[in-house]
């Protein structure tokens, strides 16, 4: 559905643009039969319900379109960004759910001390932050003044594996502490509703130690609304890439629409847009997935 | 809810220290430190929008080439950029813009979430599954991607960001309005209305929108921090506020490209002022939200 809605959209705002494609790349003193024939030949002429149909069959036989700036297929392009954003969120990613979660559990376990006011009030500061507002700080502290970390996520080509994690360890703070609060305020609220609950209070009357209290009945019955969390972050995350990418300069899919966006170049700005859509879509199947087998109540449901 | 039902509840009943829901709630803002420190940055920047063009000490957008990027000293405490204008003085009349556009679009999005809210909760069945989906589908797709491809196809202009902010903001608060107005439309009053036969809109907006003010004013402030949060960053990627205005985003996006030649006073007390506003709103919301759930 949301798909569905994301491609009319895009497909609708690329329709709405200045006009006429064939004239927007001739310029204004090319010859009117010249323009009819490329607006002719990029099919930009036909009903616009034809051009939707044939625009999103091609898409899912994996043709893309042609970029109207670099007069050639979109899909290599857009399959290479997606590599390199992959990258970064992974990055992020691997940082941002340990650490996150620790954080509220270490916060839920010391509830109303100053440990989970600090997590708490830090955690929330730094989530409604902008990220290239961090991001700039970021680069001014380590980039500029401490002089640790590259202020560009260029690197040098041919670099191995932890050579481009040097690179991306200052892009992907900022999405960090984005997401940071977030999934710490979810874990530490899952861990205060189960530390509460019947089930852990039976736990500690039969005798179990409080170690196995934790990780056994606790946890397990804390973390599943985090789950959800995480993977609803994931469009957040897509959002912060542009903003991000722009930033430092990376090539990804956040900085490729970007650039189609500034230059007007459709087919690229589409084509980044829906392959966002999707995988956006397919991190919420994931996270559904991942859900029903760490949740009994719905694993051994829907075995009956 | 609460707000509503406290008089009946009030330890003490006596008619000469009882509050009225409101001013309960007012009494609870202002013994609360989280709100009254995020209600004076923010007033502090809304004086700076107002009048701060009458007592900075240089023009914000005059230029003085030979004291380009001149470091923080005594005559231009934030220094100056690459073209010589004062960062202080910019950065004091740089809340005009975010603090004009963003308010605008959070109202905006709370006029159209609680119509449509309003309308969805109140007459569920079809109407509202339908469009409830669609909202769904729509809250999936990052607020930047959204004001991306709509700026790009009507163009830079205040109204558009105003705009398209609003409107994408529109589905969370229609959300939120929704919840509340289901819970309320199975109480009595709603249904004396109606045998009193109140046309549907009497119904909504008479009976039950007052009842379900305290939600709507709770995600309102929520939503205005989210809402500086987008425009600063879509002035800073170059789809919001436009030049030459001061404005915070837009300074940080023209300077950053220099900030590896050690001129970090251009982006740092713009990224600052960001900061302390977002954290200041993101305040007052807290202690709104407190105030109505105590």
């Amino acid at each position: 559905m949301t798909l569905f809605l994301l491609s009319v959209m895009v497909f609708l705002g690329g329709q709405v643009l200045p006009g006429n494609v064939g004239r927007a790349i001739l310029g204004p003193f090319a010859d009117q039969r010249a323009v009819d024939a490329l607006n002719h030949s990029l099919g930009v002429d036909r009903p616009l319900l034809v051009q939707y149909g044939s625009w999103i069959w091609n898409f899912l036989h994996g043709d893309m379109g042609t970029s109207y700036i670099f007069r050639a297929p979109v899909a290599p392009f857009v399959i290479d960004a997606l590599g390199n954003s992959m990258k970064l969120a992974l990055v992020a990613f691997v940082l941002v759910v340990p650490i996150g979660i620790l954080g509220g559990v270490i916060a839920a376990l010391n509830l109303n001390r100053p440990l989970d006011r600090i997590i708490s009030l830090g955690g929330l500061s730094v989530t409604v932050l902008p990220e290239f507002v961090t991001g700039i700080i970021l680069i001014l502290i380590f980039g500029v003044w401490l002089r640790w970390l590259p202020i560009a996520a260029a690197w040098p080509k041919g670099a191995g594996v932890f050579t481009q994690l040097y690179y991306l360890i200052l892009p992907s703070l900022p999405l960090f502490l984005v997401l940071f609060g977030y999934i710490a305020r979810m874990a530490r609220s899952g861990m205060i509703e189960a530390l509460d609950s019947d089930y852990t209070r039976t736990a500690v009357l039969k005798g179990l130690p409080w170690r196995t209290v934790i990780w056994r009945h606790v946890l397990r019955n804390a973390l599943l609304p985090t789950i959800t969390v995480i993977a609803t972050q994931t469009g957040y995350l897509i959002g912060g890439l542009v903003v991000i990418e722009t930033l430092f300069r990376y090539q990804g899919i956040g900085s490729l629409i970007f650039t189609a966006a500034r230059g007007k170049d459709f087919p690229m700005l589409e084509a980044g847009i829906l392959t966002i859509g999707i995988v956006y879509a397919v991190a919420t199947l994931i996270a559904d997935f991942l859900y029903s087998v760490l949740n009994p109540r719905i694993r051994l449901g829907a075995e009956q | 809810m609460s707000a509503t039902d406290t008089p009946a509840n009030l330890p003490t009943p006596d008619a000469a220290t009882q509050r009225s829901p409101w001013g309960e709630v007012l009494h609870s803002l202002l013994r609360s430190g989280t709100f009254l420190t995020g209600l004076g940055i923010v007033l502090f920047w809304i004086v700076c929008a107002l009048f701060g063009e009458h007592f900075v000490p240089y023009d914000p957008l005059a230029d003085d080439i030979i004291n380009a990027l001149a470091p923080p000293s005594a005559e231009h405490w934030f220094g100056t950029d690459q073209i010589g204008r004062d960062v202080f003085s910019r950065v004091i009349v740089g809340s005009r813009d975010i603090l004009t556009v963003a308010p605008l679009a959070t109202i905006l999005a709370t006029i159209a979430g609680t119509a449509l809210g309003l309308v969805i909760g109140y007459f569920r069945g079809i109407v509202d599954d339908i469009v409830s989906r669609i909202l769904e589908a729509f809250m999936a797709i990052p607020v930047v991607i959204i004001a991306l491809l709509a700026i790009v196809a009507l163009g830079t202009s205040k109204i558009t960001v105003i705009v398209v902010i609003g409107l994408s903001f529109a589905p969370i608060i229609a959300r939120t309005v929704r919840s509340a107005v289901l819970a309320e439309r199975e109480l009595d009053y709603v249904a004396a209305a109606k045998l009193r036969h109140e046309g549907a809109l009497h119904t909504m907006f008479v009976e039950i929108l007052p009842n379900v003010i305290p939600p709507i004013l709770v995600e309102t402030t929520v939503r205005l921090g989210y809402a500086i949060f987008a425009v600063a960053t879509l002035s800073f990627m170059g789809f919001g506020i436009q030049p030459p205005s001061p404005d915070w985003g837009l300074s940080i996006s023209s300077n950053y490209g220099m900030i590896g030649g050690g001129f970090w006073w251009t982006v740092l007390f713009d990224a600052l002022a960001i900061s302390s506003l977002v954290i200041g709103v993101n305040l007052v919301a807290d202690g709104v939200h407190g105030a109505f759930n105590d």
